[in-house]
């Protein structure tokens, strides 16, 4: 059915394997998805070799992620390949709400001015996953093993040791820290014995794609209750190269192989478009959904990240976009500790920010889901009351959820961040991901995002120092000064930073904002960086020395 | 500002006669979709989170 030419990435024996010695490598990924790819990519990116274990050989089948917001794009920009994603993927502006048989309302979502990267696109997950696996092959210090299935693990005090199976047999391996990316049914999971609890929806979903054979407008519809699939709901948007992703809800007492049968599905369709609305279907599957997380992101020497940390429903297309600001936050961290740097207990931290955001997205995916099935009659009534009021009325538009688009969750209450104690009251508090800005180095545009280090950066405005780096027990923070590294000609820059002369930030390698101060003191400084590598106050005091 | 909880309707007899009639030919699924959009007409209007807050949790405990 499909137009999709799945590659084969090809199986190579190992020379561990081959020669019968077992190995200790710093870090083994599981699963080659989106998020394992991503975890490759950001490890090798801070210095640190990895090998990936995938128990398949080619990309994602079929029908899943779609939609990538602007802060997973970010973060693939830092790993060098958010410019083809971009440019393989489609945008979108003009949303459109239908309620029965007639149109609620239309939106377009003009993006923020001022920004290297769109709000979101719109991208098949198997060209996404080409892409990944294209930088990572180009990449010396990542090693892709397809056709590598991790049988079992056990865990000792400073490893873990796998035993995986390939066409060759099976062989042991060893690694100091296992990232588990294995996708929803983690086998890791269920090796380290961890809970994964949440809350199954009784509800089931048709995901088809379809090729049109002519122009339709690239716009996301959203239908409730239409008179082509009464009671339930029914989207559309559009994904690269002509093909569109349709998302009907069943309901529960759904036949799910009766639904899936093409005579089912392609009158259902021909419904929806219209007639003279030409489609070819690409893609059918049936998919079942859930909000559960995993309840430690840290096993030991085992960290879960992705579908095997946490599972969402599919408004707001959180998954991967969550997954990848997972990994943003650990690689980080892991490469200091392999390094020295800082202690294990950092490593506790990243359970501690990205289980808060894991919560964080299951809220909010929970409320669409509530409101697009009502799960009770008055709860109906007020749904499909806001949804006949959003026809005539601007006021009840904001309280349409058919999905809100993925945005970074601020680690408000993180134990890395230094608290304010100055009085800045605009800005970028603690806790939260730097905004891009457009600036200038040495006459030339650029972003801001980009003048961001590998390690701890800070940012002062105005030539409050001479230095440009400020050491910190054993490493150092670069020093980057408004006004004499980089420039603010438009003046965004100091606006969405609140900035005023002598304002300071310290950015973490994950580009969060860790501290902020209204004057340059080296000392505070210093105080912050230990802080936010997860040294401890009598650490701190030590180090400072 | 708090919810308010003192008498603030001019005429009410008139209102609630207002109210009652307004439904008055409609079945029992109407006019709960009816409260339905009355409910958010007014909160809007209101928007006061705190108050509304307030009024829902009044509301819930059986109005005491
Ligand atoms: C219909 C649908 C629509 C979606 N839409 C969106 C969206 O628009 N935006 C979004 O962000 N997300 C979306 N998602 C979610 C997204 O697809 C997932 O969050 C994402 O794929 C998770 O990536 P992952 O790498 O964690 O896991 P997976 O993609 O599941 O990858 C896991 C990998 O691990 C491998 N593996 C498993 N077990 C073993 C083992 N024992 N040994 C070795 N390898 C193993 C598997 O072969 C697989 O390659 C959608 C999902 C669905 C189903």
């Amino acid at each position: 059915m499909t137009s999709y030419i799945y590659p084969k990435f090809g199986y190579r024996r190992s020379q561990e394997q081959a020669e019968g010695i077992v190995k200790r490598h710093p870090i083994v990924v599981v699963g080659a998805g989106p998020i394992g790819l991503t975890a490759a990519l950001d490890c090798a990116a801070r210095g640190q070799p990895v090998v990936v274990l995938d128990d398949n050989d080619t990309v994602s089948i079929g029908s899943r992620a779609v939609c990538y917001a602007k802060r997973p794009l970010e973060i693939w920009d830092r790993l060098g390949c958010a410019a083809p994603m971009v440019e393989r993927g489609v945008s979108w502006n003009v949303g459109k709400v239908f309620f029965r048989d007639q149109m609620s309302y239309q939106f377009d979502l003009l993006p923020e001015a001022d920004h290297q990267w769109p709000a979101m696109i719109n991208l098949q997950q198997y060209h996404l996953e080409e892409m990944l696996v294209a930088r990572c092959r180009a990449n010396p210090l990542i090693e892709l093993r397809w056709k590598h299935r991790l049988l079992s693990l056990k865990q000792a005090a400073d490893h873990a040791t796998l035993a995986v199976e390939t066409p060759d047999g099976i062989f042991p391996m060893e690694a100091q820290w296992v990232i588990a990316c294995d996708g929803a049914n983690s086998d890791v999971r269920k090796m380290v014995g961890a809970e994964f609890t949440g809350q199954f929806f009784q509800d089931r979903f048709l995901i088809a794609d379809v090729a049109m054979k002519a122009d339709f407008p690239t716009e996301r519809w959203f239908w409730f209750d239409p008179p082509f699939h009464p009671g339930q709901s029914v989207l559309l948007h559009r994904q690269a190269g002509n093909i569109w992703r349709i998302d009907f809800q069943l309901g529960w007492d759904a036949n799910p192989e009766e639904e899936k049968r093409p005579e089912r599905v392609i009158p259902r369709i021909r419904a929806m478009l219209g007639e003279d609305t030409e489609f070819a279907l690409e893609w059918v599957s049936i998919y079942q959904f859930a909000c559960r997380r995993i309840d430690n992101f840290r096993q030991g020497r085992v960290l879960f990240a992705g579908d095997a940390a946490h599972q969402v429903s599919p408004f707001g297309a959180r998954g991967a976009n969550t997954g990848v600001q997972d990994i943003d936050n650990l690689a980080w961290k892991l490469a200091m500790v392999l390094r020295g740097d800082a202690s294990e207990a950092l490593l506790d931290s990243y359970h501690e920010e990205r289980a808060y955001a894991a919560d964080d997205n299951i809220l909010n995916s929970t409320r669409a889901t509530d409101f697009i099935t009502p799960k009770t009659k008055p709860s109906r009534y007020f749904r499909d009351a806001v949804l006949e009021l959003a026809r005539h009325h601007g006021f009840a538009r904001p309280l349409v959820n058919s999905g809100r688009l993925s945005t970074p969750t601020p680690y408000v209450t993180s134990a890395l961040n230094t608290p304010d104690h100055d009085a800045m009251m605009v800005g970028m508090r603690p806790g939260t991901n730097a905004a891009d800005a457009p600036i200038a180095v040495d006459g030339k545009p650029g972003w801001f995002l980009h003048c961001l280090g590998d390690g701890f950066t800070v940012v002062a405005f105005g030539k409050v120092s001479d230095k440009t780096e400020i050491a910190v027990g054993p490493f150092a923070a670069k020093l980057l000064l408004v006004g004499r590294d980089i420039e603010d000609p438009t003046g965004v820059l100091a606006q969405r930073y609140g900035a005023s002369p002598g304002t300071t930030y310290l950015f973490r390698p994950d580009q969060y904002v860790a501290a902020r101060w209204s004057g340059f003191d080296e000392a505070k400084i210093t105080e912050a960086v230990l802080r936010a590598s997860g040294h401890d106050t009598a650490d701190r005091t030590e180090l400072a020395a | 500002m708090m919810l308010y909880l003192s008498p603030n309707i001019a005429d009410p007899d008139d209102f609630y006669a207002e109210l009652i009639n307004s439904q008055r030919d409609l079945d029992e699924e109407q006019a709960l979709r009816m409260n339905a959009r009355l409910i958010l007409l007014l909160a809007n209007h209101i928007g006061d989170r705190k108050v509304l807050t307030e009024a829902i949790g009044c509301a819930r405990g059986g109005g005491g």
